[in-house]
């Protein structure tokens, strides 16, 4: 393989990566509410991060010859635990009690865990009672 | 209101793997490139530490039945006897060597004291990052 076409490959990889980390932030700063946010947040970022990291692997792999493990295991860990922290920021978010957007048309948790001031209401009561 | 903790206990049981063999990479990698005993252990006890979020201490405590204050001392015990282990043979303390030993498998492997004495930096680690941690995390 020509060189040129390794560091082309790379290069696209890493700026895609980029890109997509900054639409990422631009969907954190623009988005309404925490469970649209953590949308943003959770599925590009760790897209980004996977596509540089694998330019990244490439990169050493094929330029300088060395095949770095640590770096499959980053691409692994890091694709199954960001999925599992924006879900865990997310239930934290819904159980403690914060809204919706206004423009929600369905909630179908609400019926099984109480509307958003009695969630709200229970939070309150389990941070006045941190020993029970 | 019930807990589910289905997804992040399955995902750790999964991830507390990576995060301990890493450990293991780190702690040997020590000594010719970036990692060590103290690195090491610091990933060691926060694969320990996760398995504390995911799971109750009382389970993690009865699955992994160690007392962390008697790794601190054990380790602590480690190090000194590496150390005092050159007086005996009649070197300055603290003195090191290595020597490269023919394996079957993985061929000639440079084999060094200093791995000892990390060792011990590496039960030391993990006993006293565990041992502020579960005693933070008492309800007493």
């Amino acid at each position: 393989m020509n060189v040129t076409t390794i560091e082309v490959i790379v290069s696209v990889l890493v700026l895609f990566g980029v890109i997509l980390a900054l639409i990422s932030a631009f969907g954190l700063v623009r988005l309404p509410d925490v469970y649209t946010r953590s949308h943003a947040a959770t599925k590009s970022a760790t897209l980004g991060v996977l596509v540089t990291l694998t330019g990244a692997f490439m990169f050493f792999g094929l330029e300088e010859g060395f095949f770095s493990i640590r770096l499959v295991l980053g691409i692994v860990f890091v694709f199954l635990t960001a999925p599992v922290a924006g879900h865990l920021v997310c239930r934290a978010a819904y159980r403690s009690g914060v809204p919706l957007d206004k423009r929600t048309v369905q909630d179908d948790l609400e019926p099984i865990l109480g509307t958003q001031e009695e969630r709200q209401a229970e939070n309150k009561e389990r941070h006045r009672r941190p020993h029970s | 209101m019930k807990a589910n903790d289905v997804i992040l206990q399955t995902v750790t049981k999964v991830v507390s793997f990576i995060i301990l063999s890493f450990a293991a990479y780190l702690f040997f990698a020590g000594h010719h490139d970036p990692g060590g005993g103290f690195i090491g252990g610091l990933v060691t006890a926060s694969a320990l530490v996760l398995l504390f979020l995911a799971f109750d201490i009382r389970t993690i405590s009865n699955g992994i039945p160690i007392n962390y204050r008697l790794l601190v001392g054990i380790g602590l015990a480690v190090s000194t006897v590496t150390a005092v282990g050159s007086i005996v043979l009649g070197f300055p303390f603290l003195s090191h060597t290595f020597e490269y030993v023919d394996f079957p498998l993985f061929g000639e492997i440079e084999l060094a004291t200093s791995v000892l004495f990390e060792l011990g930096v590496v039960l030391t680690v993990v006993g006293g990052t565990l041992t502020i941690i579960l005693s933070i995390s008492e309800d007493v």
